[in-house]
């Protein structure tokens, strides 16, 4: 039995690879994310390990507000210059160095533009001298205050050798200053891992990182002979106190390298849920293709039937064939898993500046899932099959019988109740309260309706196959495309079903995404009364900033009625996180947001209404908030306002600015006079911020285009996860479409020997795989408009407040659909046409 | 031998077709140097044991097989130097195919299986012929059914229909009645010599079946690739004396 079911597995190679095609795509995107994330992870490792191999022990003070990887960077709480001193003075200790150390110093290029990252951080430090990892490339130290030194990596990024004048932005507008060294480390590196680092004087470090001298971010700490760091580190914790930490060059390195996988854990789990997707699809195909294999095999497992194979061995039969399939497809996934997670690996370490890449390993979890994806999907695509197969009569094998239509009674009514239940749940997790569920409810009923509406496929896919085949049917071969297309329900919807889950979820996305765009865009429009923006594009971890001082000169530009500036940060009140906004004078962001509001006292705070009565505050109210820098301090509530007349919910007093990880604005409105035309000012605001390369400013409507755009990019980003798994229903037209033209060899031989030409055929095949390739694009689109439009209302308290079909998007998918049956039906389409018309005749 | 039609133009006409399968020691010669006139107008019957060749001769009459060495004629066109296109033209506007089985595409009703050849080449039926053909096969109660939804005889007629529509210069038929009870046959072939009688169709058919071969007005004999005699008027009884007598004379070769 087994070599009969090894013997035909061999015999329809083409069409299982096909179908083993989409597992291997599927495996493929699992192991891949597994392998990139275990690379990265031991990459960071690694350069973790490095960046802290000189420190024995690093003192800093706990941070007032934490912040995880996904929130940003982490700002460190000052610390005095006179614990430096109390530390050196620490038995076991053989020096103590305060170090300032801190994200945010922006170089200017030699280009006039901002060296920009996607990762590294831009550290801003103070010159303590070379330690055993550094060595001077060229130069030396900066000695006065109108020096610096930078790493290779940031003077070769930004075309700079010692002796130029180099621009740098810090916590303070621009300043020049005279670049007297390079420096690189150990075995011949520019920098570690990619990160860029300008060394300043000590008290010009302070000064503009820190915005305060004679403070530190971190105090470095040597052992003397004789004591580990651990002990130095056990023994300095009682002289520090509650406020400080000390950790050791080990902790630190753990630390930070746990911080980045938290984020690269994210990272993986939206590529493990397109593998997801990808696999669904996949089992479309595969049931699919041991449908048709079953069928087309009837008369020989019915052979083996009459001649004594019991129904488990014929079940058994196509199952083996099925591990088969898995297990290959499962091998060369991995393989290809391998390959693409190290391929990505690369592209990571290539846009993170050239940070140096681990060796590509193979975790065990990427083979075990390889293996358990592999096998799982096959082996369930498979299952119908087999039990159908299974029910064939022993008498099967003596009779010519065509397999008559089962009629589609059982499997709409089981459609039907699947695509209500489906429904359902999303609609619970959409609109009911479910809590931790709500997510689980949201994506089961998702996958749940989709696989309903695949059940309604073939009755849905009468009617509409033929109205969709009407447009083909002017000429001969469309007509008998179109009636092909037709011929096999089931065949045409399971195809067209596996198209739909792609575009659906596509169209899906496009729907809430613009009607977010427009939303957010008709809201900009009502509540936006401020005609120039100042804004940047966030290029790093760090948002882009100005120098406050344009804002008062934009002021005096006649013409000007008001400029304010917003600063954001992430504050902790009451044990919570939350981000806040502060601006210089709520008077002056009050008349460019186009309402009345008078000046923040330094211990009052404005609230939005939304905002208070989620937190319970009313005017009069106190608060005690805590910034990154700053002391705690208690705030009461003075103002309130309504949702969107001003920016953000809670605004801060200018007073609190100082505080903040971040002492520049991020954004700023700047409202004209009645009658102004915004040309007569924008180019002399342009001007002001010729300073702050990193912003621009901009008139409204080009500011919410810009912000919309983000949508746009989201948009192509899922398309771009999807296109995977469209990618695989793809596969299975050209599956479908192959086994068509091999199952009517004889009919298109008839055809040619009546005189069918061979572009008639193979237009006649195109016909065939564009009619199920848009039908099935037909329905993804009206599928996705629909749970789109039910995602949109669900976040209607969220701001989606009206919902957009994107008629234009749509018409797309449905163009490219028709142009994927094309591409699709062109082998099947040339195999047909080569037919050889006798032998074809004569085909069994 | 050559095998000459007495008489009239020529619808058909092979010159020293030569038809060899395979190489080295699995060669196989299907024809060996066959010449052959088919008159207009007039219904031949080619026969022979199987593997005589009488298939391949007829498909290499008919386009849908090359030959290697001769040449072939349907009409005036010398078809052994045509490319695909053509051919297929060619077989869509002057020939037309009756086959032993698989003659209808499924998915057609009859009236538009009937009408496939010309709807490929974009033409429309002569009303007139139409009614005829249709009323000759007695399919008009039939013709918005299915294949599968008529019997074997019904859709060999329908074939037939199919053939004669397009008033063909030669309509092949391969062994159009081998699939049929005697009954079903006897109308298919009936209706073939009628046409040949009433409307100057040229028909050339291959059969085993001396009772099929008796409809013709002529009978070709091949054996081993070649023609090895003829018979102009024949009945049943001729025939199966004729292949006796042939049997005897190849019987070595022929098992």
């Amino acid at each position: 039995m087994l070599r009969a079911t090894l013997k035909s597995l061999l015999a329809r190679k083409l069409r299982l690879i096909l179908s083993g095609l989409a597992v291997i795509l599927g495996v493929m995107f699992v192991s891949g994310a597994l392998v990139l994330t275990d690379t990265l992870n031991r990459t960071f490792d690694s350069i973790f390990a490095d960046a802290y191999a000189a420190t024995d022990v690093s003192v800093t003070a706990k941070p007032k507000v934490e912040v995880s990887e996904m929130e940003g960077e982490e700002v460190a709480a000052p610390l005095p210059a006179s614990l430096v001193e109390t530390i050196k003075n620490q038995p076991g200790v053989r020096s103590a160095t305060g170090r300032v150390d801190t994200d945010g110093a922006r170089v200017i290029g030699s280009d006039g533009k901002v060296l920009t990252s996607f990762g590294p951080p831009r550290i801003g430090s103070n010159w303590t001298g070379t330690d055993e990892l550094m060595e001077m490339r060229s130069g030396r130290g900066p000695e006065s205050a109108g020096e610096i030194a930078m790493n290779a990596t940031t003077a070769e990024l930004a075309g700079y050798q010692v002796g130029d004048r180099v621009a740098v932005l810090t916590q303070q507008p621009k300043r020049e200053f005279t670049l007297v060294g390079i420096w690189g480390y150990t075995g011949d590196r520019d920098s570690i891992s990619g990160v860029q680092e300008v060394a300043f004087t000590t008290p010009v470090a302070q000064e503009l990182m820190l915005g305060e001298k004679g403070v530190f971010t971190s105090v470095l700490v040597r052992t003397a002979d004789g004591v580990t760091p651990d002990e130095l580190r056990d023994r300095l914790a009682p002289v520090l106190g509650a406020d400080y930490e000390a950790k050791t060059g080990e902790q630190l390195a753990e630390e930070s390298s746990a911080s980045i996988k938290e984020g690269l854990g994210f990272f993986n789990q939206i590529l493990l849920g397109f593998a997801g997707i990808a696999l669904f699809v996949g089992i479309f195909l595969i049931l699919n293709t041991f449908s048709i294999v079953v069928a087309q095999r009837t008369k020989e497992l019915a052979l083996l039937r009459a001649i004594g194979a019991s129904r488990r061995q014929v079940i058994n039969s196509v199952l083996v064939e099925a591990i088969v399939v898995g297990l290959i497809a499962a091998v060369l996934g991995l393989a290809a898993g391998v390959g693409a997670g190290a391929g990505l690996a690369a592209l990571f370490s290539s846009m993170g500046g050239g940070m140096e890449l681990a060796s590509i390993g193979v975790p065990l979890s990427a083979v075990i899932s390889a293996f358990v994806v592999g096998l799982l999907v096959t082996v369930v695509a498979a299952v119908l099959p087999a039990l159908r197969a299974s029910r064939i009569a022993p008498v099967a094998a003596m009779q010519d019988v065509a397999i008559p239509d089962r009629p589609l009674t059982k499997i709409t009514v089981a459609g039907t109740v699947v695509t209500a239940l489906g429904a359902a749940g999303l609609g619970l997790g959409l609109f009911a309260d479910a809590g931790d569920a709500t997510l689980w409810l949201i994506l089961g009923g998702v996958l749940v309706t989709f696989v309903g509406i695949a059940l309604l496929t073939p009755l849905i896919s009468r009617p509409v196959v033929s109205l969709l085949g009407r447009l083909f049917s002017w000429s001969v071969p469309g007509r008998l495309g179109r009636l092909n297309s037709g011929r096999n329900p089931r065949r045409t919807a399971i195809t067209a079903a596996a198209l739909m889950v792609g575009i659906a979820l596509v169209t899906g996305v496009t729907v809430v995404m613009d009607s977010a765009k427009s939303s957010l865009k008709s809201e900009a429009a009502r509540i936006l009364k401020a005609q120039i923006m100042i804004s940047g594009d966030q290029g790093g971890p760090r948002p882009p900033t100005y120098d406050p001082a344009v804002l008062d000169k934009t002021e005096q530009i006649p013409g000007v009625r008001a400029a304010a500036g917003l600063y954001n940060d992430l504050v902790q009140i009451g044990g919570e996180r939350q981000y806040v906004a502060a601006t210089e004078d709520l008077a002056v962001l009050g008349q460019a947001y186009g309402t009345t509001a008078t000046t923040l006292k330094d211990d009052q705070i404005a609230v939005s209404k939304p905002e208070a009565t989620e937190q319970g505050w009313q005017i009069g109210s106190t608060v005690a908030i805590q910034t990154a820098r700053g002391d705690e301090r208690t705030y009461t509530v003075t103002h309130l306002f309504a949702e969107n007349e001003l920016p953000g919910s809670i605004l801060m007093p200018a007073a609190a600015i100082k505080g903040f990880g971040i002492t520049q604005p991020v954004l700023g409105f700047v409202r004209l006079d009645d009658g102004v035309p915004v040309s007569a000012v924008l180019p002399q605001v342009k001007a002001l911020l010729a300073d702050s390369p990193e912003v621009s400013a901009t008139d409204q409507q080009t500011f919410v285009d810009a912000q919309a755009a983000q949508f746009d990019q989201i948009i192509t980003m899922i398309q771009i996860l999807l296109g995977l798994a469209i990618l695989i229903a793809v596969l299975g037209v050209v599956n479908t479409l192959a086994l068509s033209v091999l199952e009517r060899t004889r009919e298109l031989g008839l055809l040619r020997a009546v005189g069918l030409g061979r572009a008639q055929t193979m237009r006649m095949v195109t016909v065939e795989a564009v009619v199920i390739s848009v039908f099935g694009a037909l329905l993804g689109v009206v599928v996705g408009a629909g749970m789109g439009s039910a995602v949109a209302r669900a976040l209607e308290n969220d701001g989606i407040t009206e919902i957009v079909l994107p008629w234009g998007r749509m018409g797309t998918y449905l163009g490219l659909a028709a142009l994927v049956g094309v591409i699709a039906a062109v082998a099947p389409a040339i195999r047909a046409a080569r037919l050889n018309v006798l032998g074809a005749i004569a085909h069994d | 031998m050559k095998a000459t039609d007495t008489g009239g133009p020529v619808a058909a006409r092979a010159d020293e077709i030569w038809k060899v399968y395979g190489s080295g020691e699995a060669q196989v010669v299907a024809l060996r140097g066959v010449s052959a006139d088919f008159g207009r107008g007039r219904f031949t019957a080619i026969m022979g044991p199987s593997g005589s060749g009488k298939s391949t001769l007829m498909h290499c009459l008919a386009g849908l097989d090359t030959v290697d060495k001769g040449t072939v004629h349907i009409g005036g066109t010398e078809i052994s130097k045509l490319g695909d296109k053509a051919l297929t033209r060619l077989r869509r506007d002057r020939i037309g195919f009756i086959f032993q089985q698989f003659n209808l595409l499924p998915t057609l009703s009859a009236a538009e299986n009937i009408k496939l050849p010309l709807d490929i080449a974009g033409r429309k039926p002569d009303p007139q012929w139409w009614d005829l053909v249709i009323d000759t096969v007695g399919l008009r109660d039939r013709l918005g059914h299915r294949p599968s939804q008529l019997s074997g005889g019904q859709q060999q007629r329908v074939a037939c229909a199919r053939a004669l529509m397009g008033r063909p210069d030669v309509i092949f038929a391969d062994e159009p009645t081998g699939n049929l009870d005697s009954r079903s046959g006897a109308e298919v072939l009936g209706f073939l010599r009628d046409s040949v009688r009433e409307h100057g169709q040229t028909i050339v058919m291959v059969t085993h079946d001396p009772v099929a071969a008796s409809y013709a007005d002529r009978v070709v004999f091949l054996a081993d690739g070649a023609i090895v005699d003829e018979l102009a008027n024949p009945t049943a009884e001729s025939v199966l004396d004729t292949m006796k007598r042939l049997d005897t004379l190849t019987d070595p070769v022929m098992l």
